[in-house]
């Protein structure tokens, strides 16, 4: 081995082998461990294994101990504020498979011998008669088959299994329905709506806002200034009044009408407001009650709620990628990575006092997608 | 609520942690004394006029506050327009007991936000301090113990009312100070604090008056008994155990990140080392000819 | 070609194959199977397979053992999960959510948590496996970049692993998503807000996927279907093919005395690395096992079930998506209208384009770095970092990227942590991943050439003894030592590398065009990939060094043998 010839530079673009600086000197001579020599420490060696694979089953044992003693579910053990249950298996059950790792770990490092031996390497490649024996039989075997004299044959069946594609493709198709106008409404716009009911035509009450969680429409006078609201449609609460039926606003419904209708209300000093532009053109100055503004929660980034409010800046930021918004300035962007102002929703008062949205949000709420303000309602 | 329908009647037998009798007794013991000390003083000072508190009051704000907030609470403008410290002509005597008690007023220098530290002021002083800033206008008074106080409630009361302020709780307050309450990031510098482990009776304030540059959530945002949910549930948080180990800062995905690396792959590395080591070598040749 | 028919006809006689006469029940067993699968022959060449030993041949392995370890502890959760987004009540122990409602998913999440003995344990064991399984494949990866261990011909394996990572990161947010709690559900809805950024098709896309509008009811059971047949069956796959090629290619080895390209020195596959490798098995599960235990993990009870309303401070995904995370987070508020269509480059820039361009730049790194040096050759002794100052530079400047690039992604908790504005760290961020990476780039190019340097130096003078000698004259000069032979050798033990093509030599060859141009490009990126490079000394060189080292040693010795320290070191 020691005279092995000059491995490290190779045939380099035609380049000459320059000779190496050191001769390999080849494999140091073998050297003896402690266990190896001398039997006491051997035998030491030995019984630290086995030692160790005997902490490994009591280790074991203590876990099922733990397992049948320590109670969850209603009745948690507690031990120094932990949950006994899960601390306690975690640690016999890692001890347990810690000891049998260390002990095997042990075993090799100082039991087993340790020559090391030498194997060689051969080259990734095949050598030229297996290669030229190889082309042969793909050969012989292609021309068998006659693919390359009938060029019909072959082509009509890459065709015909290209073709195959085509349903992989298709049989997607009722992965889900296609998005229509889905994405440009939120449920705000059931207020107000006109709808006929037994042959009437019935205006519908406007929708109020209703306290998220508690569940409790929302008095203009209820609010002070700096208050923050987390709020919702009525209707997800109160579907009768809006004659829906209750089934269209639980579970999967529920979810989808949250992820958009959720809203920030805020009141603040009138004065601090600047009414910007509603879509139309129109000046948004009546789209808040005594200061009291609303807003949708869904930032327009890629859509996470948003209500980290600063009472004295009324600067809303998302905790997501901290999109910071201005709400006293039409919901404008002032730091962060969405593209686009949050939406507002229009608000009034009702008879009874009641904030209610004037209609629905005049722009798509959430995260941008292509073909946005391709749709003009 | 539909969230709160409970169909479920049956009652836990959750086990608190040893030491939550001895937690139990001394809050027992802190509350009779805070009553004794919010109480008997009271019933002294009926004679003595409130005036003369409010005039107390006056003179610790002029030597303590005023300097930012103005001689009478106008608060005080910076040269540039913006405000060096705010007026308290309408914040109530519920924010002086909230930033008094919490130490985070008198600031010790100005900045961002006031950080929580020592308290300064001895609860008389505070309390002079509230009754003066109370008479400057309108604003939340002090509340009243049983609005935020859980310890009359049976245990079915308690437990219905932990799940209420569970929603509440997720749905107002965790945007800002995280779910497990230990606080965020807000913006410029400033940061949401953690709520674990405070007193009832400051988080109540802290909702009713939106201390720095939180909101308020008054009575008309979310009535008091729905505070008293959140805080219930806040308690409830601080009783359970650890059900699944040390809780890394309860700061979600970084900490266990961070932990993962350092910890996980930190020690099997280790390991990895270990067992490729070379192993220590004896000097004497073996006896037997080699194998 | 030809099959041996040789031994058909004993193995089909009529004498039984089990020999007689006391036969061992372990032999009888033994050959039974082997007359059937062929064992022995396979067997012979493996059993004592050599593997080097070295710590860092270590780290793929930890990949592979929690990889174990999360089919085994995945499995267990199959028991009880239930990957259904059906609204019930729930009714289980967890006082503070009896009665809320929320997902089958969620409920079954919480009943493994709270009434399934040891299911916490077996979920944080899962999850915490989940996190070491890809960082243990990242830092297999850099190990094996950085020792030139991708060079040819594992260049396909490299491929493989690669392709692995991106597999275990997408395994990895599918299992995030599956508990459908708040956390969870929140990054369910940035998926959506990222698909729903892609050109012409992503709203449909995003309808399709979540079977109808976000959140739908069908994500839950579609990502489970993914996370425990489809990507776990294509792990597996391409595990087993990594294993494979790393056997056929066998594995690689620093370069030391009687180590060549020719041979692989090191322990045989059975006891010795078959104990090592199974010992480390059962360390890493119990590893695992005590994190799981001791360290919370993603607790699901406190994040309350998903709702689309609501958010957490600390939302953030899991630490392999970290990166692209805080790309979103730094990115300016880019975003077009133009012909009535909406271009949300603040979306795709970070998350549709920034990913996959990465996997793209490591998956040709190794193909890149053949064609601009120009070498084809086999490779299976390792380089040091330090000897490929360009290669090491590279992904240095690919890892400082993305270490910024992540803490971007941790930038709140950066802020309450060390009391720093978010607004700051990210306008810092925002310049630091362009210039960090260049910085890096430059710093660590210079380290490596100045440690080659610093080899050269120990090969032609001798190692610093720190025997420190005073002269009669009153000078100090410290005692350098010839190295010991091996180290020497070690040192030396690498290529020369080539002299750069000459860009006049190619415009010369008379190329035209395109291939002119090609050429052209290549040499000069060949020229600035070893420039400044310290090659090893040729044999004048040493000769000459040694020499006259030796008579500076001798000088000195003769210096300290009449000098005024006498006292000093007396050998030698």
């Amino acid at each position: 081995m020691s005279d092995a010839p000059d491995t490290h530079s190779g045939d380099h673009g035609g380049e000459l082998a320059l000779p190496e600086p050191i001769a390999d000197p080849g494999l140091p001579a073998h050297t003896w461990r402690p266990t190896d020599v001398d039997p006491a420490k051997e035998k030491r060696a030995e019984r630290q294994v086995a030692g160790l694979f005997a902490l490994s089953a009591l280790s074991t044992i203590a876990f099922v101990v733990a397992y049948f003693t320590l109670d969850v579910g209603d009745n948690w053990h507690v031990v120094a504020g932990f949950g006994a249950s899960t601390m306690a298996l975690g640690l016999t059950l890692g001890l347990a498979l810690l000891f049998i790792g260390v002990g095997i770990i042990h075993w090799a490092r100082k039991l087993m011998a340790d020559h090391e031996i030498i194997e060689m390497r051969h080259p990734a490649r095949s050598t030229d008669e297996d290669r030229e024996a190889a082309v042969d039989a793909l050969n012989t075997g292609l021309a068998e088959s006659g693919i390359g004299r009938r060029p019909l044959i072959r082509n009509s069946l890459l065709g015909a299994v290209g073709l195959l594609g085509v349903p992989t493709v298709v049989m997607l198709r009722d992965l889900g329905p296609l998005p229509g106008d889905k994405l440009y409404h939120t449920i705000w716009g059931r207020g107000g709506e006109t709808i006929t009911r037994d042959g009437q035509q019935v205006t519908l009450p406007k929708m109020r806002i209703s306290r998220d969680a508690i569940g409790t429409p929302i008095l203009a006078s209820d609010l002070e200034i700096g208050d923050l609201v987390n709020a919702q449609p009525e209707v997800l609460y109160n579907p009768e009044r809006y004659e829906v039926d209750p089934t269209e606003v639980e579970g999967v419904h529920l979810q989808v009408h949250k992820s958009k209708a959720s809203l920030i209300l805020l009141r603040m000093d009138p004065r601090d407001i600047k009414p910007g532009k509603a879509k139309d053109g129109s000046s948004r100055e009546n789209w808040s009650v005594d200061g009291i503004v609303a807003y949708s929660k869904i930032c327009t980034h890629v859509g996470c709620p948003i209500s980290l409010n600063e009472r004295t800046t009324h600067h809303l930021l998302c905790p997501c990628h901290q999109s910071t918004f201005d709400l006293a300035d039409s919901g404008k962007v002032v730091f962060g990575p969405a593209g686009r102002p949050l939406p507002q929703l229009p608000l009034e008062v009702d008879e009874e006092g009641y904030l209610v949205a004037q209609s629905d949000f005049d722009e798509p709420v959430g995260p941008s997608f292509w073909e946005r303000d391709y749709y003009e309602r | 609520m539909r969230l709160l329908n409970r169909s479920a009647g049956r009652l836990s037998r959750h086990r608190r942690g040893p030491l939550a009798g001895l937690m139990l007794l001394v809050c027992g013991l802190l509350l009779t004394g805070g009553l004794y000390a919010a109480l008997a003083p009271a019933q002294a000072d009926t004679d003595q006029s409130q005036e003369e508190l409010i005039k107390e009051g006056r003179e610790l704000f002029l030597v303590g506050c005023a300097f930012c907030h103005g001689q009478n609470g106008e608060g005080v403008l910076t040269q540039s327009g913006t405000q060096y410290g705010p007026a308290l002509t309408d914040v109530g005597a519920a924010a002086v007991d909230f930033q008094v008690g919490t130490g985070r007023m008198p600031m010790a220098q100005p900045g961002v936000q006031a950080p929580r530290k020592e308290v300064v002021y001895s609860e008389e002083e505070s309390d002079a301090l509230e009754a003066f800033v109370g008479s400057l206008g309108t604003g939340p008074a002090v509340p009243d113990e049983e609005l935020y106080s859980t310890d009359d409630l049976s245990e079915s009361e308690y437990k219905e009312l932990v799940t209420r302020g569970s929603q509440i709780f997720l749905a107002n307050c965790t945007a800002c100070h995280n779910f497990e309450g230990s606080g965020g990031a807000m913006p410029r510098g400033g940061y949401a604090p953690k709520i674990r482990g405070v007193d009832p009776k400051y988080v109540y304030e802290a909702m009713l008056t939106g201390p720095q540059s939180m909101d308020t959530f008054s009575d008309g945002n979310i009535p008091p008994e729905d505070k008293k949910a959140v805080i219930a549930y806040l308690e409830t948080l601080d009783d359970s155990p650890s059900y699944g180990g040390f809780t890394l800062g309860g700061l979600g995905p970084v900490s266990e990140g961070i932990t993962a690396w350092l910890v996980g792959i930190g020690a099997l590395v280790g390991f990895a080392v270990w067992i490729a080591a070379h192993t220590t070598r004896s000097s004497e040749k073996k006896d037997e000819a080699e194998a | 070609m030809s099959v041996d028919v040789s031994k058909v006809a004993t193995t089909n006689g009529s004498e039984p194959a089990t020999p007689t006469k006391g036969a061992q029940r372990a032999g009888t067993i033994a050959t039974w199977a082997d007359e059937r699968l062929g064992l022995g022959t396979a067997m012979k060449k493996n059993i004592r397979k050599v593997f080097p030993d070295h710590w860092s041949f270590m780290l793929g392995e930890i990949a592979l053992w929690s990889f174990v370890v999360l089919l085994l502890t995945g499995v267990f959760l199959t028991l009880w999960f239930d990957p259904s987004m059906t609204e019930v009540q729930y009714d289980g122990s967890y006082d503070p959510l009896r009665g809320v409602h929320m997902s089958s998913a969620m409920a079954s999440t919480l009943e493994i948590s709270f009434d399934v003995r040891g299911g916490l344990l077996m979920r944080q064991m899962h999850h915490w496996a989940a996190m070491i399984f890809i960082a243990a494949m990242m830092i297999h990866l850099l190990r094996v970049y950085f020792t030139g261990a991708f060079r040819k011909p594992r260049e396909l394996n490299w491929v493989i692993g690669c392709l692995l990572l991106l597999l275990g990161t997408i395994e990895g947010f599918t299992g995030y998503s599956l508990p459908d709690d708040l956390l969870s559900g929140t990054g369910v809805r940035a998926a959506d807000g990222f698909m729903k950024a892609s050109p012409v098709i992503g709203t449909y896309m995003s309808f399709f996927l979540f079977g109808g509008e976000f959140p739908g009811d069908t994500i839950i059971p579609r990502f489970y279907a993914m996370h425990i047949l489809l990507i776990p069956g294509l792990l597996l796959a391409l595990i087993a093919a990594h294993m494979l090629l790393l056997v056929y290619h066998k594995h690689t080895q620093w370069p030391g005395p009687g180590r060549t390209e020719q041979n692989v020195v090191g322990y045989p596959m059975l006891p010795v690395y078959a104990a090592k490798a199974g010992g480390f098995f059962f360390i890493v599960f119990g590893m695992i096992a005590l994190m799981g235990g001791l360290f919370s993990m993603n607790p699901v009870w406190k994040y309350g079930p998903y709702d689309p309303s609501k958010v957490t401070a600390g939302s953030q995904p899991d630490w392999y998506m970290g990166w692209p995370d805080g790309l979103l987070r730094i990115i300016p508020a880019w975003e077009t209208h133009i012909w009535g269509v909406t271009l949300s480059w603040n979306v795709m820039i970070p998350i549709l384009v920034m990913p996959p361009l990465m996997l793209m730049v490591l998956i040709a790194l190794p193909f890149l770095e053949s064609w601009i040096t120009g070498d084809k050759r086999e490779h299976h002794l390792l380089q040091r970092p330090r000897n490929a100052p360009t290669r090491t530079a590279i992904m240095v400047a690919l890892m400082t990227f993305y270490g910024l690039s992540w803490a971007a992604g941790g930038n709140d908790i950066i802020a309450i942590k060390m009391h720093l504005s978010i607004n700051q760290i990210t306008y810092f961020l925002r310049a630091a991943v362009f210039i960090g990476p260049v910085i890096a780039f430059i710093i660590t190019r210079r380290w490596c050439i100045s440690l080659q340097r610093h080899d050269a130096e120990k090969l032609l003078h001798g190692y610093e003894s720190g025997v420190l000698v005073r002269s009669p004259e009153g000078g100090y000069a410290e005692k350098h030592l010839p190295l010991p032979l091996e180290k020497a050798y070690t040192l030396t033990a690498r290529d020369h590398d080539p002299e750069p093509e000459k860009v006049e030599q190619i415009e010369a060859s008379g190329l035209e065009g395109r291939k002119l141009r090609v050429r052209r490009l290549r040499a000069r990126l060949q020229a600035l990939f070893f420039a400044d490079n310290v090659q090893k000394p040729t044999v004048e060189e040493l000769h000459e060094a040694q020499h006259h080292a030796e008579h500076e040693l001798h000088e000195l010795e003769s210096q300290i043998a009449a000098g005024p320290n006498r006292h000093g070191p007396a050998d030698h």
